[in-house]
């Protein structure tokens, strides 16, 4: 990244040359540098004001985009969101002059920073077709709406009123633009219905309704009623700051003393330590901020990088979160019926150069997903979906630097993209992104940010395999399920009756070929009561007695009801315990509860694990790991099924079939 | 669907008991609570042994298990269960059907029922593996498969009706030549005489209209036998007497490609799935006057490159002890060698005649048959 960024540049050069002629020039940066990305450019920029209207203003956003084909290549994007509106006197600025409002040092998760923003979109409407935005925005305490066309000025960077009027409106409040453009329309990875898509899997709060040019209206509903968390706005940190911004920052500051700037327009920055920072620059405490030269503010710079501080506070960082992240990709990936949402991960915050940071990861997985092509990386920066570079981009380096071959998905060579029906969602938050351009299309890598990625992708890979050996396991025992239950009393009844003998008792026959303790699930909804009833049973297929403990890990802060039998042990982390009553051979046990207040999807599959027993005979149910210091008995001695190893060593008459072609 | 036949009943006797002692012992398992499971001998080509008794190849002592404790083995263990009583049934009311009919009525089986009817047709085959008894005592018979004879050979059949009839096979049939049926037993055919020197059994229909139409079945006084592909029970039955009965030689005439070498092989030295009957089926003096690897290289024959399902083959030969003579290792290897393989057809390079004036000629004679 430049020390001094293409926005302040722009800000500079202003008054030297013609903002349309550094369009032009900047088409590429700006997101304007082909007909298709335009098009998609103005609906995100339309789209992020909408969101960040909404997150300002405690409003569950429910945003229309609408793209009208016009001509060849002509064509309207329309977005209208239920924002707080806009006030009449800013309505032309907003939209009409670049660098408005900029959240230029702005500390806090914001979609958009720097750029050019929804003036942007207008001036490259404006260029292409020679035609204004039109606008219409209504506060609540208004009664009727401002509407109002507009043309910028790019001399002077200011709107140009085309036209403007007060008309009815029935929204209560909101924002609508309609930008006339050219561009191109396409349906492929790089579009707007995938960019809709995405955009709705990261912000499961917002309705988003889309009307295509051609084909039927699509609408991606609210998956939660809960709006994200409000970012606090932080100083900057002085680790993270560049040269250029300190600059500038010493500029405009009301600081009179070099000391008490640092210390008001920083964070972790105490009297102390701004003195500190001082001593080691060489420079006077009580100097003026404004008076420093390029080599002091250098000298400065480096004083700051080399102090020993406090991380940032990471407050200010929007995670999606666990929950909402897996709600959101059930809620718009539903329609694929994907067999597996490995639980998401939301790591703890980090810290890479000043700038506070958290990762998220998500991996679907199965249903109609194709098992044969490389997967699907969604890639998110500040709950913006990433379309273009990928190839370039941090995080889609990461997932191809993981070894997916643990974890159950092919890859040749244990690097690059791995083959597999599974999506995996990527997602960093940070004060500050490190785009690797002023496009802000792809992350750039950071120490700290691969490191947390790679953890956080291995993590979701060791679910994704659980999950699949858990399949496998299951699919095996349900063979024998099978076998014992539908094939082996048909072949007992029909040898009984070419005999003519009595149909003979299969217990033992049973537990001979099962040998095994199978724990399966069956999870009711509710929902009018919104309440999952849980049942787990517990079929002991071995040939003795079993006794063993059942634990289950509910969800955080959810008290489980009518659980039966009484459990040893409920914890406040969600864990519960059983203590089985011995179960005879061929018999089985079962415990319930419910769950009440949850959304069905949100509680499909119980974390079920076992103690007490030798883990290696029990199926459905993982043993219980060894960090979660409970004191149960050992497992009780086994003894070795000694009988099996002579009947493995036979050779298996439909196995060895080869092909017998021969007559 | 099945056709009322007459007689057979102390066979079926034989073949009720031993059905019965199977579905017995899968009963007991079952009742001392142990998994269920059939020995039956492996029919792989690691299991024959050459039978110096009667110059064939058959099972040896090799046993494979098929156990209840996995999906497939308890799947066949009950339509093997679901056969034995459909057999049994079927002998109880003197009925017969063909394998295919047998195929079509585990329709009605439910979980046991067929795939496909290589399934039952296996499956047939494993009973008579274990019983040693023959799937016509079971009642079980194959659909005609088509081969046929043309030739100075006169047998009698025993029609439909019952009756006797006489039929010379080159002057009392059409282009098509005398139908082998699928009973050609001496109850059924009976072998009276043949003027011919000896029987080439041919591949291919397209060769054998060629051998007809240029009448070389008068010419080299021999009889012809269309295999079909691989020849039916019946087909290898039919030579296996006329090379016995009327001390005819046998000679395969087959393209130049893997499959072929199987064609000879069950012909002459017994096939892997009937090695239980090979002393029945096979002719061991059978001679090869098919396209060779060498044949391609000497006669310069148009080929065609060998799949991969082609080398495959080959290579399964090479380890299949039956092939395993320096001819029939040399051809072999030479195949992989060259990775060329031709048609027998593909003689027509140098015109219609030139396999009956020329090919067959050079082929036979060496033989003391030209």
């Amino acid at each position: 990244m430049p020390s001094i960024s293409i926005a302040e540049e722009l800000a500079k050069k202003q008054r030297e040359i013609s903002i349309s002629e550094f369009f032009e020039r900047n088409k590429q940066i700006l997101g304007y540098d082909s007909a298709t990305k335009a098009l998609l450019t103005a609906v995100k920029e339309g789209v992020d004001n909408s969101l960040d209207a909404g997150a300002d203003a405690d409003i569950l956003p429910d945003i229309l985009v609408e793209v009208k084909k016009i001509d060849k290549d002509e064509f309207v994007v329309v977005v209208e969101d239920n924002g707080p509106g806009i006030v009449k006197k800013e309505v032309a600025n907003v939209f009409g002059r670049l660098l408005y409002g900029s959240r230029f040092f702005s500390r806090a998760q914001r979609r958009g920073q720097q750029g050019l923003g929804i003036s942007g979109a207008v001036m490259y409407g404006q260029i292409t077709t020679g035609k204004p935005t039109k606008i219409r925005s209504k506060v609540a305490e208004q009664d009727v709406a401002y509407e109002i066309e507009l043309i910028l000025d790019t001399k002077k960077n200011r709107p140009n009123v085309v036209e403007e009027d007060f008309v009815i409106w029935e929204r209560a409040h909101g924002t609508r633009v309609e930008i006339p453009l050219k561009g191109r329309y396409n349906t492929g990875k790089q579009s707007v219905p995938e960019y809709l898509k995405a955009t709705a899997i990261v912000n499961p709060h917002a309705r988003i309704t889309y009307r295509p040019p051609e084909g039927e209206e699509i609408v991606f509903e609210r998956a939660t009623e809960d709006l994200p968390p409000k970012t606090k706005e932080i100083p900057p940190h002085p680790h993270g700051i560049e040269l250029g911004t300190l600059m500038a920052m010493m500029k405009e500051t009301k600081s009179y003393k070099l000391a008490a700037f640092l210390e008001e327009e920083f964070v972790r920055v105490s009297s102390r330590v701004a003195k500190e920072i001082c001593d080691a620059a060489g420079l006077d405490p009580d100097m003026k901020p404004k008076s420093l030269v390029l080599e002091q503010a250098k000298a400065l710079h480096d004083a700051m990088q080399s102090a020993k501080l406090m991380s940032p506070p990471t407050d200010c960082l929007s995670p999606i979160g666990e929950r909402l992240i897996k709600r959101g990709l059930k809620n718009v990936l539903g329609n694929l019926r994907p067999e597996f949402y490995a639980p998401p991960l939301t790591r703890d915050p980090a810290v890479y150069s000043g700038n506070p940071f958290q990762v998220e990861v998500g991996i679907v997985y199965g249903g109609d997903l194709p098992p044969d092509q490389p997967i699907e990386v969604l890639r998110f920066a500040n709950r913006v979906p990433l379309l273009y570079q990928a190839g370039g981009c941090a995080l889609t380096q990461a997932v191809a630097n993981v070894d997916w071959r643990r974890y159950g998905l092919e890859q040749r060579g244990g690097q690059g993209l791995p083959f597999g029906p599974a999506i995996v969602l990527v997602h960093l938050c940070s004060t500050k992104v490190p785009y690797t351009s002023e496009s802000k299309e792809a992350v750039a890598t950071a120490d700290e940010i691969m490191t947390e990625l790679d953890l956080a992708l291995k993590e979701a890979g060791r679910r994704l395999k659980t999950h699949l050996t858990k399949k496998a396991h299951r699919a095996k025992t349900k063979e024998k399920f099978e076998i014992v239950q539908l094939i082996l009393p048909r072949i007992a009844d029909k040898s009984a009756k070419i005999v003519n003998k009595k149909v003979p008792v299969l217990d033992a026959t049973i537990t001979k070929i099962m040998g095994v303790v199978w724990v399966d699930e069956d999870i009711a909804y509710d929902k009018k009561a919104k309440r999952h009833t849980v049942t787990l049973n517990v079929h002991n297929f071995t040939d003795a007695g079993k006794k063993l403990n059942l634990h289950l890990l509910l969800p955080r802060g959810i008290e489980p009801k009518s659980i039966e039998p009484k459990p040893a042990e409920v914890r406040d982390d969600g864990k519960i315990t059983w203590e089985l009553k011995r179960i005879d051979s061929v018999a089985k046990a079962s415990i319930s509860f419910a769950l009440e207040g949850l959304d069905e999807a949100e509680y499909d599959e119980s974390d079920v694990y076992v103690s007490g027993i030798n883990p290696g005979l029990v199926i459905g149910a993982e043993p219980l790991p060894g960090d979660w210091e409970l004191n149960y008995a050992e497992f009780e001695e086994e003894e070795a099924p000694a009988a099996e190893a002579a009947e493995e060593t036979e050779i298996d008459y439909d196995e060895t079939e080869e092909a017998l072609d021969d007559d | 669907m099945t056709t009322k036949k007459k007689g057979g009943a102390p066979a079926s006797n034989k073949a009720v008991d031993a059905l019965y002692a199977i579905a017995e012992e899968i009963y007991e398992e079952l009742d001392g609570g142990q998994i269920p499971k059939m020995k039956i001998p492996l029919r792989t080509k690691a299991n024959i042994r050459f039978d110096s008794k009667h110059a064939v190849w058959k099972y040896g002592n090799l046993m494979g298990v098929r156990s209840a404790k996995k999906l497939k083995g308890a799947l066949m263990l009950l339509r093997t269960m679901y056969v034995l009583e459909f057999i049994r049934d079927m002998i109880r009311d003197s009925k017969s059907s063909t394998l295919r009919e047998m195929y079509y009525i585990s329709e009605g089986w439910d979980i046991a029922k067929f795939h496909a009817q290589e399934e039952s047709n296996l499956l047939a085959e494993d009973l008579e593996v274990i019983t040693q008894l023959l799937r016509e005592d079971f009642k079980l018979r194959p659909e005609e498969s088509g081969a046929s004879v043309i030739g100075n050979l006169t047998l009698e059949e025993v029609t439909r009706g019952g009756d006797r009839k006489r039929i010379n096979c080159r002057d009392d049939v059409g282009d098509a030549g005398y139908t082998i049926p699928y009973n050609v037993e001496n109850e059924k055919v009976k072998l009276i005489e043949a003027d011919a020197k000896f029987i080439l059994a041919i591949e291919t229909g397209g060769m054998f209209d060629r051998l007809v139409e240029n009448g070389f079945d008068d010419e080299a006084k021999c009889i012809l036998v269309h295999l079909k592909g691989q020849p039916s029970r019946s087909t290898r039955r039919l030579l296996k007497r006329l090379n016995e009965e009327l001390k005819l030689n046998v000679c395969t005439f087959t393209d130049g490609d893997p499959w072929s070498f199987r064609i000879h092989a069950s012909v002459a030295y017994g096939a892997i799935k009937t090695a239980h009957i090979s002393e029945y089926l096979a002719t061991p003096t059978a001679e090869f006057v098919g396209i060779t690897a060498s044949d391609i290289l000497n006669y310069e024959l148009p080929t065609d490159a060998l799949t991969p399902r082609d080398v495959g083959a080959l290579n399964a030969e090479m380890s299949d002890p039956r092939f395993n003579d320096e001819f029939w290792r040399n051809e072999i290897q030479t195949m992989l060698q060259m990775n060329k393989k031709a048609e027998q057809q593909a003689l027509a390079k140098y015109g219609l005649d030139y396999v009956t004036d020329t090919y067959l000629p050079e082929k036979l004679g060496p033989l003391g048959l030209m």
